[in-house]
């Protein structure tokens, strides 16, 4: 899966850059980074887990996973 | 900018205001019938889109065909400063554009049709659709746009066609699939409708006669910068920008002396998202996706904008981005925050500030908002200072040294 970040919507509340450190950083204004340096950074399947903790609980809704395909 | 049309190509040819001249020139509507025969003649014709992003546009056609009461949009904003082909198509020959919308909805079943224009040519648009009473099978809405940058974003669009602002949105789906209101959305340049009419009225072959194989087809380039009659010019692709700019009666003359062309030092390739040339790349350099690519540029919309070398390229770089951080919709963190940074770094640069580690930061600031952004506009502000740091590399260690070029080839 890969996790899509809804810029729009995202105000660097930092959440998920806590419950993700393998795939996000935390950029110098608060938002997350993906590691990768991707768009929609993967997600690798150990972390799956912490990726659905951290969509489920964005305080902005900002996150959501997305089958790597698209 | 003055929009003189030299040397028209086979769209500027065709161009008529009236529709009386239109007729005359084109014929009656060549409607293609149901079933798609449009789309099978623009794969063959390879129409891309001309709006920037160069997508098939036989392929967005048929994405939109399959899918339930489709949307077409004719897409005239026009937000890039630095380009006038869309407005000056839509004045010259805005029944090219009308026949070319009339055609994609016929071709996709389209259930509803806009014409989305800034508001000082809405009048205009709306006379022209008028006219057509009879001719058209498909009503159109003229909506108009705002004079901002990024208004004409294909997300954007679609926010205020359907009453929003005109602000890029998240894509979770692609807008041909998932546009205005959840319906499939065709969301084309007005440039790349009045193409797909002329291919319509002309067939393929004629249009594969410009252009080159893997990138047929003419193109409107608004020339602008130091060159001698800025305009719209239509070239074939693959044009070499040094021929691109003779269209445009190459440099310009030195202000004050006698007939004495400028010396250039460098060549903006597709607007103010777009990237630097130096003046001895850019001269040979093929305007296509493929001969662009090597500078790290693309056509784009078609803009080209010519630097003396008089003119310091940090300082247009600066101006530059200054402007896209104050068109930022603000929506999102990375380039809400990042563009103003790079914008105030590149000034400080310059303006002659003498710190060294100042090309390093606008390095990192690039690497930090690239790819995070509901649209482009973070990436398209990348490439360019990516490529001003390129390309202007020797003038940024004359800054740093406390000197700069234009001023020492002024003494």
């Amino acid at each position: 899966m890969k996790l899509r970040v809804d810029w729009t919507v995202c105000d660097g509340r930092g959440t998920c850059v806590e419950l993700l450190p393998e795939v996000l950083d935390q950029d110098p204004w608060g938002y997350p980074m993906p590691k990768d340096g991707s768009r929609a950074p993967e997600v690798p399947p150990e972390a799956e887990p912490y990726a659905r903790r951290a969509v489920a609980y964005c305080p902005r809704l900002a996150l959501r996973l997305v089958p790597s395909g698209r | 900018m003055t929009a003189t049309m030299m040397h028209p190509g086979p769209l500027l040819s065709l161009a008529a205001a009236g529709l009386s001249e239109h007729v005359r020139r084109t014929g009656q509507l060549p409607w293609q019938g149901p079933g798609g025969r449009l789309i099978g003649l623009l794969e063959r014709a390879g129409l891309t889109g001309r709006g920037g992003a160069g997508f098939p546009t036989w392929r967005k056609l048929a994405a939109v065909a399959v899918g339930e009461r489709p949307v077409v949009i004719g897409n005239g904003a026009e937000g890039e400063p630095a380009s006038a082909k869309d407005r000056t198509l839509l004045t010259r020959a805005p029944h090219l554009v009308l026949d070319g919308l009339q055609l994609a909805a016929e071709a996709v079943g389209a259930d509803d049709c806009y014409l989305y224009v800034p508001a000082r040519i809405a009048d205009r648009a709306r006379q022209a659709l008028a006219d057509r009473a009879g001719r058209d099978r498909f009503a159109v809405t003229v909506v108009e746009a705002p004079d901002t940058f990024v208004a004409g974003e294909e997300s954007a669009v679609i926010a205020r066609i359907a009453g929003r602002r005109a602000l890029p949105t998240d894509k979770v789906d692609l807008v041909v699939r998932s546009g205005l209101r959840g319906r499939p959305t065709l969301v084309q340049n007005v440039e790349t409708l009045a193409h797909l009419a002329v291919i319509a009225h002309r067939g393929p072959a004629a249009f594969r006669r410009s252009g080159t194989e893997a990138e047929p087809g003419s193109f409107l380039a608004t020339i602008g910068g130091a060159v001698a009659t800025p305009g719209v010019y239509e070239a074939p692709y693959g044009i070499r920008l040094g021929g691109l700019l003779e269209l445009a009666g190459g440099p310009a003359t030195q202000p004050g002396r006698d007939g004495g062309k400028q010396p250039l030092s460098a060549v903006l390739v597709g607007g103010y998202h777009g990237a630097w040339l130096p003046i001895a790349d850019a001269v040979s350099a093929p305007m296509s996706r493929a001969g662009l690519a090597p500078f790290g540029a693309t056509p784009g919309a078609g803009v080209v904008h010519a630097l003396p070398a008089s003119y310091c390229g940090l300082v247009e770089t600066a101006r530059i981005t200054g402007y896209l951080a104050e068109q930022s919709a603000r929506q999102c963190g990375p380039c809400r925050n990042g563009l103003p940074m790079m914008a105030t770094t590149l000034h400080r640069l310059a303006a002659g500030e003498r710190d060294s580690r100042l090309p390093d930061q606008l390095a990192r600031l690039a690497a930090l908002v690239v790819n995070r952004g509901a649209c482009h506009h973070p990436d398209g502000t990348v490439r360019l200072v990516r490529s001003a740091l390129r390309v202007f590399a020797a003038e940024i260690d004359l800054h740093l040294a406390g000197r700069c070029s234009t001023v020492e080839g002024r003494r």
